[in-house]
């Protein structure tokens, strides 16, 4: 099977094309079952190929396509291994519900085809990027998933709010690449390759301790990119501009993961740096409980949702730094289940009160839309990592592996407990101003269910939110045995294995969830002004968190506006009074000169000829008689 | 069949020249349809080239023998791509003159001598045949730009007419220069490449014969701080002009550095590495910066070629493997993806008649074809993976690294400001709301028009994701500079330059 796994990436790809050349001709749910039967195809064989690691025992494979870049090592590869499989299921499986929600949240759009095709592209991409069988691929579905990102993200092209945010996303995540390329020209100029197999095998004979720290950072700036941490988070708040099932396909459950994922992939050369694993740590910790300081306070609620998931991110950079990767590869794919839910649960009330995001005007909706309530619900209770959900299992492990590591960690440690604090509190606040108390919402609104083909979805990613978490906990690692083949030969973090220890540390994490969630009901679960003055008590503090600490103004004063004039001053002082002056000041001197000169001018095209000629040879006779 | 190469078009202006000026419907068609020839025939050479080092199909007929001048032609993997992109353009650029009314025949005449004088510079090997073609090809395009170009027409004719024969000049006096000194070592005068390339050289002379090469090829590309010249001609030029200066022109700087400076001087082209390598990447920084704040469309994409010109000179100077693949490749992508962005401005233009950002609009709502086709050109500019931009300038900067890093790292920043220019200005073209009444009656792109666009589109993603066709042929050509480099001088390819270090994993 594993020999027909570009399936797994032609298959959207061809959806993406059939629906670009021929999908103006497809009616409109069509066209949509169309891109999801592409993807659920995928899914499928992905399944399938994923098997004999499940049975266990399977080695890793590598499987080359076609040349691309042989004088730098770069090719079409794939690499067949149980990290590649993971993500291939998580890209496809929560990809196919997305795909499946959008059909009916998208109904009516007059550009319909146009977003299914942009789907599907993504979905090609993604899988390009985690099938990759070396970093030249890599970073083709890199930019490709970028590309869709800016796509989606615009989609709406016509708000000018959507296509800025669309540029921003674009420009900072080439930041971040700008890092990852130089990244790249080290990984080169060391192993003379760019291949997975070739990199990996030799990072033991090849890899200074200093060369590994500095490929560990500039791979890491490529990923705070692309995963939205700091300091370039700045784009994904924004991203929000995006249809939501967007939001919750690119921006929560798959391509900010990607970030992640290279780090685990690289895993290999980040073990001969603990500087910059730790370093990798630490960002995620601080972006953790920094994103998650602002989405308490935000009242769009796909805001809170982009900020929680900068903040979940973080959760995950603090796993893979600490080298817990299996720790934080699962709290990548049980994320990808219960935010999908939670974005998909905010696309469902957003498009019953025709394209409301203030939760301020929300309120009292859970006997309008009994499903997404629930479903939500779950989503939220996930998300808090309230036993025996999936996040539960999946961020306690990242907070047991911290805690084991110890020295530094444990600092980190507390920032990720106080971060679990704060999320349970900002999500129960979401659920509690959307769901209960008295509506605050116009007569005219009329909320009301999502049909079928949207709450099918939710469903489907409430039961994995609530079970997903199963598939790895500390009576049963069946997550770990499976991806112990992609770690071979690399340390990973563990959590303690002595069950007191085990104990104290998922009851501390529980402990955290339900304080937090419990003030958040309590604080919430009662009338407007009351929770109002409950916010104004926090000032001036609330009102900086809810402008985001201002940080996308400081980043327009001291980067974006003197960029500007600097652009400004070079084209339009250095540039053309400067260069060019020099250029036309030679020119009017010449003239001078001829005016000068006039009488040699004959108008005779011999006469020119024997000057230039006489020209040429004085230079000529220069030449050679300097050799 | 090389020699046909370059008369074909000149046969086809002698044809158009026949047909009389009042049949002024029958020039350009006709031109389009004789410009087919060539490309058919560059076809053919392309399918029948061999992947190996060396000049193939050479043609050496002494035409002044006295000077030891002779009509010396030959094709390899450096050459080859420039011929084929040439022989490609010259087609698409007539088919999209037909806004040109005036003096029509006049101008398909001058383009089909262009194009001529474009083929024989590219396959000359005798450089005092390779000046004449240099020279050549000014005439027309000067005509090109002061005949049929927008207001400072003149201005700017004027202007790139004199700086580059300023700089051919100097090229001039070394081509004597080097023929005077090779009649005093072998007895009688030469001009072929290949004999010139083996003289021996004081250190101090063939600093200044590189010098005078190089200041004419920089003024060509043009380097940093020569460029002035290039907006001004650009912003003048009808669209043909510009495609076909963009696409093609330019690369003669790009091209012979690679083919005449590094061939002839290969000590001196060692020594100035760092000079060459700090004006490519100043020009990389410099020319995207100026783009992102420049009000016109054209002078925008116009300054986009100084900085992805660049590129390619820091690929050459970088002397590995990769960098000199990426430097050939990114000739042809350029050529391609720029050359398809003036034709874009230019059914802009045809459209609004203005080229100035601020007139523009959510033109994405009135025309979105035209939109989607500047869009996926954009992105081939900026360097998307899977499309051709992106692998000449990965070649480029994944390969100058083990040769130039602190050059290469700044470099890489210039596709950074890429995505910076090129999306602005697509947002501020292409999205929102068409507020402006003159924009929201726009007709989207014709059948002609896109049939105009499709196949550089095509080529754009096969070069992107196959460029095998592309490197298996040039490959071979770039190896051998490297070689003569190595045998010449004491110079090392810096370890994992060159493409037997690539390190390739055991089977099993």
């Amino acid at each position: 099977m594993a020999d027909l796994l570009w399936l797994v990436i032609a298959l959207p790809l061809a959806g993406a094309l059939f629906l670009h050349f021929v999908g103006r001709y497809v009616k409109e749910p069509i066209s949509g079952w169309l891109a999801s039967a592409a993807i659920g195809g995928a899914f499928v064989i992905a399944a399938i190929a994923a098997v004999p690691f499940i049975q266990g025992g399977a080695e890793p494979r590598t499987i080359p396509l076609w040349e691309w870049m042989p004088a730098i090592g770069g090719s079409f590869e794939l690499l067949w291994d149980p990290l590649a499989a993971l993500m291939a299921l998580v890209v496809t499986g929560v990809g196919t519900l997305i795909h499946v929600f959008a059909i009916g949240y998208m109904h009516g759009d007059e550009r319909f085809h146009r977003f299914f095709t942009n789907l599907n592209l993504f979905a090609a991409s993604m899988l390009t990027l985690v099938l990759a069988g070396n970093y030249a691929m890599l970073f083709l579905g890199w930019e490709l998933v970028g590309l869709c990102s800016y796509l989606l993200i615009g989609f709406w092209y016509t708000r000018p709010t959507a296509t800025a945010a669309a540029k921003k996303a674009f420009i900072v995540n080439r930041i971040g690449d700008f890092g990852f390329m130089i990244g790249l020209m080290l990984v080169f100029a060391v192993f003379g390759t760019l291949s997975f197999a070739g990199v990996f095998e030799r990072a033991g004979e090849e890899l200074t301790g200093g060369m590994a720290t500095a490929i560990g950072l500039l791979l890491l700036v490529g990923a705070a990119g692309k995963s939205a941490q700091i300091p370039l988070y700045v784009w994904l708040p924004d991203a929000m501009e995006g249809p939501t099932p967007v939001s919750a396909l690119i921006h929560a459950a798959t391509m900010v993961t990607a970030g992640v994922y290279v780090i685990a992939r690289s895993a290999p050369i980040y073990e001969f740096t603990p500087f910059a694993s730790t370093v990798v740590a630490t960002v995620g910790a601080l972006t953790a409980i920094w994103a998650a300081s602002i989405a308490l306070a935000q009242r769009d609620v796909k805001k809170v949702l982009a900020y929680s998931t900068i903040s979940q991110l973080g959760f995950m950079f603090l796993a893979v730094g600490a080298r817990a990767y299996i720790a934080g590869v699962f709290h990548l794919m049980t994320h990808a289940f219960f935010k999908a839910l939670l974005f998909l649960g905010a696309g469902s009330v957003i498009h019953a009160m025709s394209d409301e995001q203030d939760m301020h005007r929300m309120g009292g909706l859970r006997r309008k839309m009994p499903v997404t309530a629930t479903t939500m619900a779950v989503g939220a209770l996930a998300l808090a990592g309230i036993p025996p959900l999936a996040g539960f299992w999946s961020k306690d492990e990242i907070l047991a592996a911290d805690f084991a590591r110890g020295g530094w960690f444990y600092f980190l440690w507390i920032i990720g407990l106080i971060t679990a604090l704060l999320t349970a509190f900002y999500i129960a606040r979401l659920w509690v101003l959307v769901f209960m108390g008295e509506p605050r919402w116009d007569e005219e609104a009329h909320p009301h269910e999502a049909p079928r083909v949207m709450t099918l979805p939710l469903i489907a990613l409430a039961i994995l939110s609530i079970v997903g978490g199963l598939v790895n906990t500390p009576f049963r690692l069946g997550l770990e045995h499976f991806l112990e083949p992609s770690f071979e030969g690399v340390q990973v973090q563990e959590a303690p294995t002595d069950w007191l220890t085990l104990a104290v540390l998922a009851g501390l994490s529980t402990l955290a969830a339900l304080a937090g969630a419990g003030a958040g009901i309590l604080a919430y679960n009662r009338p407007r002004e009351r929770w109002r003055r409950f916010e104004e008590s926090f000032d001036p503090l609330w009102g900086t968190w809810e402008q985001a600490y201002g940080v996308d103004d400081l980043y327009g004063r001291t980067l974006v506006l003197p960029g500007r004039r600097l652009a400004e001053v070079t084209a339009f002082s250095v540039d053309s009074k400067v260069v060019d002056g020099a250029v036309n000041g030679v020119g009017r001197m010449v003239r001078n000169a001829g005016d000068w000169a006039r009488p040699l001018q004959t108008g005779f095209v011999r006469n020119y000829g024997v000057l230039f000629l006489a020209g040429a040879l004085v230079v000529v006779v220069w030449l050679v008689a300097g050799a | 069949m090389l020699t046909a190469l370059v008369l074909l078009p000149v046969a086809a202006a002698i044809v158009v020249m026949l047909i009389p000026t009042r049949r002024r419907e029958i020039h350009l068609p006709l031109g389009i349809a004789l410009s087919v020839m060539p490309l058919a025939l560059a076809g053919y050479l392309f399918s029948v080239f061999e992947p190996a080092a060396g000049f193939q199909y050479v043609d050496q007929v002494t035409w002044y023998e006295p000077w030891g001048i002779d009509w010396y032609l030959g094709v390899d993997g450096i050459s080859l791509p420039m011929v084929v992109l040439t022989t490609l353009l010259v087609p698409i650029a007539l088919a999209a003159s037909t806004t040109i009314t005036s003096r029509t025949k006049e101008f398909v005449i001058y383009t089909l001598l262009l194009e001529a004088g474009m083929i024989g510079a590219f396959l000359a090997l005798d450089l005092f045949l390779f000046f004449v073609f240099f020279e050549a090809m000014l005439i027309p395009m000067y005509f090109i730009i002061g005949i049929w170009g927008t207001e400072r027409r003149v201005y700017a004719a004027v202007k790139f007419f004199i700086y580059t024969a300023f700089g051919s000049a100097l090229m001039l006096a070394a081509i004597i220069g080097l023929a005077l000194t090779y009649a005093s070592q072998e007895g009688s005068p030469s001009f072929a490449l290949s004999d010139l390339a083996g003289l021996d050289l004081s250190v101090g002379s063939e600093r200044w014969f590189f010098a005078a090469f190089a200041i004419a090829f920089a003024i060509k590309v043009p380097l940093f701080p020569f460029h002035t010249w290039l907006p001004d001609a650009h912003v003048e030029a009808p669209t043909a002009g510009s495609v076909l200066l963009a696409a093609v022109l330019l690369k003669l700087g790009t091209y012979g550095l690679l083919r005449f400076n590094l061939a002839l001087f290969p000590e001196a082209s060692v020594d100035a590495i760092p000079i060459m390598a700090i004006l490519a990447v100043i020009g990389i920084i410099y020319g995207a910066v100026v783009a992102i704040v420049q009000p016109d469309l054209k002078k925008l994409v116009a300054y986009s070629s100084v900085s992805h010109l660049g590129f390619i000179v820091l690929g050459t100077f970088a002397l590995t493997s990769g960098g000199l693949q990426g430097a050939v490749i990114q000739n042809v992508n350029h050529g391609l993806t720029t050359g398809a962005l003036f034709l874009l401005v230019g059914m802009i233009y045809d459209r609004r008649h203005t080229k100035k950002i601020a007139d523009f609009g959510g033109l994405q709502k009135t025309v979105p074809l035209l939109a989607g086709f500047f869009l996926f050109m954009t992105f081939a500019s900026i360097g998307l993976p899977g499309l051709n931009g992106f692998v000449g300038e990965f070649l480029v900067l994944i390969g100058s690294y083990p040769a130039l890093p602190s050059f290469t790292v700044i470099a890489a920043f210039g596709v950074v400001l890429a995505a910076v220019y090129l999306l602005w200005a697509y947002e501020r073209v292409f999205t929102g709301v068409p507020d402006k009444e003159e924009n929201s009656v726009l007709s989207d792109l014709s059948v002609r028009e896109i049939a105009l666009l499709v196949p550089i589109a095509l080529l754009i993603i096969v070069i992107g994701l196959y460029p095998k066709l592309l490197l298996d042929k040039i490959t071979p050509s770039t190896e051998a500079v490297l070689d003569n480099i190595v045998e010449q001088t004491d110079f090392v390819v810096p370890y994992p330059g060159r493409m037997a270090d690539v390190y390739v994993a055991d089977e099993g």
